[in-house]
């Protein structure tokens, strides 16, 4: 789970890292308010949303006090566009506005994870900012999980990234204060870029990102509120609501797979056959058949999906349950779709067999490849 | 031969009287794996499918002098039930539970004595076809025969067994190493032992996006693997950023792609296979051929 750069933002604040004076609005009325509660005579203006690469598509803006409320007028409730969202860009739906920060330098640190060795690992730079992807290597610094962090460690790191002064010091603190924080927060991802060295010889975290991993919500219920539905597809959040694994993507097949890797794989099979899935779609081990119903009613609300491919190797799954979820859905389409289904494994015969009685049209085949092809053709309407 | 487990193999159940250890611990008795007993907090000193239960896995040890532990505990408890397997000298503790939280993942690493091989967690668990099963895989589809099968994936290793049983060549043993992104064993400990086993003729290696597995996979066999290997890698179309399903399958930039891990392998020698329906056919060519 991502968290907005306001609230990694006040998260960090928490911790006792420095942050600019900032507020966040959600509505154009409030900016007049909010604007009096900032120092200076211009206002940084940052459009949140879940994705990166802002800058160069206009979603951070330094404007003079007076303009702050025109350019939240213009900007609330449009999507924004960048480098790393789709075409259709993400939703703006609150603005952070801060105090500028005047940068002598900007550097990088972020605490990740290090799946190879099974750890957590610093990652240190003194190229930070937008220059960070282009610029050499991180220093990394493994956590070892059972001796934990001293701050001398980030000490060494500060000499190592060519920092010198009271600054060493300083980021060994704020090194010391980030593994900290990834620790309690459950945190995938902690980063911080640019933290700027600022004329007065102090830091300032100027941008941060945080990731939560999803498997510890349920320990980390305040963070959990904070998650924000809007940044993500709408069938997403349904699919996350129903326990589904469910991803849009943008093709017209739309597809129902047991099984993350096999989801996959039925992805590039169609691929493979000249075609584009609508979605990646595991309905996962223990599932019932009023579920595969929900999943293919939600998997077809994509108004995009011509054909329907279910793909099901039965282990746990039963490939009845399927058939008849499949049923039960078809019952409720307010379109048609040509409907492919592969069912192998426990129960196919009377998966099979549910299919054939039901009168409904389907290509059924125990191929997975054929399965694809034979989507393909329907998808062009052959 | 096989590797890891065989009609031998002694197993106990963690999570023993819960629904999913009850359902596939009789699964895997019907098999003709030998589940000895099982663990289960509070129900020490009662009998479940014919077998004893016991508190604690020290208990159970001492007791049954268990070989391997399958643990199907809710994720909230499992990496705490890894480490009592692990403490109470379990050689191997294979985790099917999904959803473990990776800070607890990042400890058990941390904690896990070399005397215990993990596998898991978030895996379908491991097979020695024809004599003992530990996990959630159907039997019905594996046939003793000559491949060694290593995958990331659940029901994309099924389609692997199936598709080389129906090629006629059967499995040796088939171990799911699972989708999370901190692990027990991976792609270099599996091949390691298959490599060594005398029954393996040739390896099937399922991968998927993320991470950086499949490369150091490729690194180890270039040097030190003998064998036919065919591998299949998914997520060829998965995009960058999203986390597919598993906690581990996510692209990360420029890293962990599909195209960056079949290069990888293809350059060590292995036999990349580009449809995920022709992983039999491919590997049954590849051992004419040798």
């Amino acid at each position: 789970m991502r968290l907005h750069e306001y609230q990694a933002k006040a998260l960090f604040a928490q911790y006792g890292l420095p942050t600019p004076g900032g507020v966040v609005v959600t509505k154009g009325d409030d900016v007049d308010a909010a604007v009096k509660r900032l120092h200076g005579s211009h206002c940084v203006v940052k459009s949140q949303i879940h994705a990166g690469a802002r800058g160069k598509a206009g979603g951070v803006q330094v404007v003079p006090m007076n303009e702050v409320a025109a350019l939240a007028a213009r900007t609330l409730g449009t999507r924004l566009v960048t480098g790393q969202t789709g075409p259709s860009g993400q939703p703006v739906n609150a603005l952070l506005l801060e105090e500028p920060v005047v940068a002598v330098a900007e550097l990088y640190v972020a605490c990740v994870l290090d799946r190879r060795l099974g750890q957590r690992m610093i990652l240190a730079s003194a190229e930070g900012g937008i220059g960070f992807e282009e610029g050499r290597p991180p220093v990394r610094l493994p956590i070892d999980s059972l001796r934990g962090f001293s701050p001398y460690q980030g000490r060494m790191l500060a000499k190592e990234i060519g920092l010198s002064g009271r600054l060493v010091a300083a980021f060994g603190d704020i090194v010391a204060t980030l593994i900290e924080l990834t620790a309690q927060t459950d945190a995938l991802l902690v980063e911080i870029n640019p933290l700027m060295v600022t004329e007065a010889g102090g830091f300032m975290v100027a941008d941060g990102k945080v990731e939560i991993d999803d498997n510890a919500l349920f320990r980390q219920a305040r963070l959990n509120s904070e998650r924000d539905p809007n940044q993500s597809d709408p069938k997403d959040e349904q699919a996350r609501a129903l326990n589904l694994q469910y991803i849009a993507l943008d093709g017209d097949i739309g597809c129902l797979v047991n099984g993350a890797g096999l989801a996959m794989a039925t992805m590039d099979l169609i691929a493979l056959a000249g075609g584009r899935p609508a979605n990646f779609l595991d309905v996962g081990g223990g599932t019932t058949a009023h579920k595969v119903a929900e999943a293919l009613t939600l998997l077809v609300s994509d108004s995009n999906v011509k054909t329907v491919l279910v793909n099901i190797f039965g282990g746990i799954v039963r490939c009845d349950l399927i058939a008849e979820g499949l049923l039960l859905a078809a019952a409720r389409f307010e379109r048609t779709f040509p409907i492919v289904v592969r069912l192998v494994g426990t129960k196919r015969e009377a998966g099979q067999q549910l299919l054939a009685q039901s009168g409904l049209a389907v290509d059924v085949t125990d191929s997975l490849e054929e399965a694809a092809q034979i989507a393909v053709a329907r998808a062009r309407g052959l | 031969m096989s590797v890891l487990i065989s009609k031998e193999t002694r197993v106990i159940c963690q999570g023993f009287t819960g629904k999913q250890g009850t359902f596939h611990c009789q699964q895997a008795l019907d098999y003709g794996t030998q589940i000895v007993g099982g663990v289960t907090p509070g129900k020490g000193g009662a009998a479940h499918l014919g077998r004893p239960v016991f508190d604690t896995v020290a208990e159970a040890m001492t007791e049954l002098m268990p070989d391997a532990s399958v643990i199907y505990v809710p994720a909230v408890a499992a990496a705490d039930a890894i480490l009592e397997a692990a403490a109470a000298d379990i050689a191997l503790v294979v985790c099917i539970t999904e959803g473990i939280p990776i800070a607890d993942m990042v400890r058990v690493r941390a904690l896990l004595p070399p005397t215990t091989r993990l596998v898991g967690p978030n895996c379908p668990g491991i097979i020695t076809s024809g004599e003992c099963k530990i996990g959630i895989m159907p039997g019905a589809i594996h046939q003793p025969g000559v491949v060694g099968i290593v995958s990331r994936s659940g029901t994309l290793t099924y389609e692997a067994v199936a598709q080389t049983t129906a090629a006629g060549l059967g499995q040796t043993t088939c171990i799911g190493i699972g989708g999370d992104p901190v692990h027990g064993m991976g792609f270099v400990d599996c091949l390691r032992l298959f490599e060594a086993d005398g029954a393996t003729e040739a390896i099937l290696l399922v991968g998927e996006i993320g991470g950086e597995e499949e490369e150091e996979a490729a690194d180890f066999i270039r040097d030190h693997v003998t064998k036919p290997i065919v591998a299949y890698i998914a997520g060829m179309t998965a995009p960058p950023g999203r986390r597919m399903g598993h906690a581990g399958a996510v692209i990360a930039g420029s890293h962990g792609t599909a195209q960056g891990k079949k290069a990888a392998l293809a350059a060590a020698g292995v036999t990349i296979v580009e449809s995920p329906a022709h992983m039999g056919r491919i590997l049954a060519e590849r051992l004419r051929s040798t």
